[in-house]
C-alpha cells in the first residue's frame, strides 16, 4: 500500500507531468487563462487518465505482450485513447448530464493531450502492473490539475498587473511556469 | 521566389512552428537539454512531418471528410513507429536520450496541424516542401534552445567544452525550469524586435496552436460534419 501512495506522490509532485516532464504543456498554457475552465479540465483529465491507464495496461498485458506486438503500442494506445474519450463523452451525456455539462467541452481536448499517451507509455516502460498503472495515471492527473489550477490563479493576477510589453502573452506565462517548476524541484527531496 | 522556396521560407521564418506559432511545445521544452538532442529530435520530427504531409496529401481525395482525423492519426502513428524503430536500430544513443518523446511525436500538434491546415488542401510536391520548411524551422528552433541551455547549463556546445573550467555553469538551465526560462526570454526578445507572435490570433482559427489543436480537431470535426 505504501508503495502505491509513493507512486501517487511521485507522479503528482516529484515528477510533475507538466512542470518536470513537459507533457500537456499545450493545454497548460492554452486553457489556464480561466480558473474555472482549468479546474474543469483538470477534473476531465483525472477522469480520462485514470481510465486510459487502466485500459492501456489491460491491452498491453493481455494482447500486445503475449502476441509480441510491442512495437504496435504507440498506434494502439493513441487509437484506444481517442475512442475512449468518445465513449466517455457519450456515456456521460446519457448517464450524468450534470457532470457532462461540467466536463463536456474539455473531453475532446484531452485526446491530443500528450500527457495521456505519455502516461500510458511510461507505465509500460516502468513495467507497472494493472493496479500500479491506475495509481500512476491518477497521480499524474492530480499533478496536472494542481499545476494548471495554480497557473490559472497566477495568471489571474498577471492580467491585473502592468508588465513590460515584450513579455505580454506567452513569455510571462512561461516565466511563471519556470518559477513554479523551480518550486516543484523542492519536492525532489521527498523521493 | 517560386512557391516551393516560399514554402521553405514560410516554415523557417514567417510561420516558424516554435517561435511564431508556438506549436509542439512538449518536445521543444523536454529534449532541448543539449544542442545535439535538439537536432536529433528536430530531424526525427522533420522526417515524420514530410512523410505524413506527402501521404495525407496523396490520399486527400480518398479519405472521407468525416473520418479524416482518425485516419490522419493512424497514418502519423504508423510513420512515428517506423521512425522510432529506425532510430532504435541505428542511433541507440539518440534513442535513449530522447526516450519517450519519440513515440510522443504522434501528438505533436505541428504534424496534425499541418495536415489539417495545408497538406489536405494542396498537391503532393507542395505539401512535401511545406513539411521540409516546417521541419527545418522546428529543428532550427530546437537547436537554438538546446545550444543556449547547454552552453549556460553545462558550459559545452555540441558536447565540446566552450566555457573555461573556472566558470561555474548554471545547472538550472539544463534542468526543467531552464527550458521554460530560455523559451520565455527568446519569445520576449523576438516580441521586442517586432516578430509578431501569432499564437494568440490563431486561437480562434481552425489551424490554431497546440492549445487549440485538439479543440480545433473537435470544432473542425463538427464543422466538417455539418
Amino acid at each position: 500500500m505504501s508503495s502505491l501512495i509513493m507512486i501517487i506522490v511521485t507522479c503528482a509532485l516529484i515528477n510533475n507531468v507538466v512542470l518536470n516532464q513537459f507533457l500537456g504543456i499545450c493545454s497548460f498554457v492554452g486553457v489556464s487563462n480561466n480558473l474555472k475552465a482549468s479546474a474543469s479540465l483538470g477534473g476531465a483529465v483525472i477522469f480520462v487518465l485514470t481510465i486510459a491507464s487502466a485500459v492501456a495496461s489491460i491491452l498491453y498485458t493481455f494482447i500486445l505482450k503475449p502476441f509480441n506486438l510491442d512495437y504496435m503500442k504507440t498506434i494502439v494506445f493513441i487509437l484506444v485513447i481517442a475512442a475512449l474519450v468518445q465513449i466517455v463523452e457519450m456515456f456521460l451525456k446519457k448517464t450524468s448530464p450534470g457532470l457532462y455539462r461540467a466536463l463536456g467541452i474539455y473531453l475532446p481536448l484531452i485526446t491530443t493531450n500528450c500527457a495521456v499517451l505519455g502516461v500510458a507509455l511510461t507505465n509500460v516502460q516502468d513495467e507497472y502492473n494493472f493496479i500500479q498503472s491506475v495509481f500512476a495515471g491518477f497521480g499524474t492527473a492530480v499533478g496536472y490539475t494542481i499545476a494548471i489550477v495554480m497557473l490559472a490563479g497566477i495568471r489571474a493576477r498577471i492580467n491585473e498587473s502592468d508588465i513590460p510589453a515584450p513579455f505580454r502573452g506567452a513569455p510571462v506565462v512561461l516565466l511563471s511556469a519556470a518559477l513554479m517548476s523551480i518550486a516543484f524541484m523542492g519536492f525532489g527531496g521527498l523521493s | 521566389m517560386n512557391k516551393y522556396t516560399e514554402r521553405i521560407y514560410n516554415g523557417i521564418v514567417k510561420e516558424n512552428p516554435t517561435f511564431v506559432l508556438m506549436l509542439g511545445m512538449c518536445p521543444t521544452l523536454a529534449v532541448s537539454t543539449a544542442a545535439i538532442n535538439g537536432i536529433g529530435m528536430g530531424i526525427s520530427t522533420t522526417a515524420v512531418l514530410i512523410l505524413s504531409n506527402v501521404v495525407i496529401s496523396a490520399l486527400r481525395k480518398v479519405i472521407p471528410d468525416e473520418v479524416r482525423l482518425p485516419a490522419y492519426i493512424v497514418i502519423v502513428a504508423t510513420l512515428v513507429t517506423i521512425t522510432e524503430l529506425v532510430i532504435e536500430a541505428y542511433l541507440p544513443a539518440l534513442y535513449s536520450a530522447l526516450g519517450i518523446y519519440i513515440p510522443l511525436i504522434v501528438v505533436n500538434c505541428i504534424i496534425l496541424g499541418r495536415a489539417e491546415a495545408y497538406a489536405n488542401k494542396n498537391t503532393v510536391p507542395l505539401a512535401a516542401f511545406d513539411g521540409i520548411g516546417m521541419g527545418i524551422g522546428f529543428t532550427v528552433a530546437l537547436t537554438v534552445i538546446g545550444f543556449i541551455r547547454e552552453l549556460l547549463g553545462a558550459g559545452t556546445a555540441f558536447g565540446v567544452q566552450i566555457l573555461p573550467a573556472s566558470v561555474e555553469p548554471i545547472g538550472i538551465f539544463i534542468k526543467a525550469p531552464g527550458a521554460f526560462l530560455v523559451l520565455a526570454i527568446i519569445v520576449a526578445v523576438l516580441n521586442a524586435f517586432g516578430v509578431k507572435n501569432r499564437s494568440r490570433e490563431l486561437v480562434s482559427g481552425c489551424d490554431g496552436c497546440c492549445a487549440t489543436c485538439s479543440k480545433m480537431t473537435a470544432d473542425c470535426g463538427k464543422e466538417g460534419s455539418k
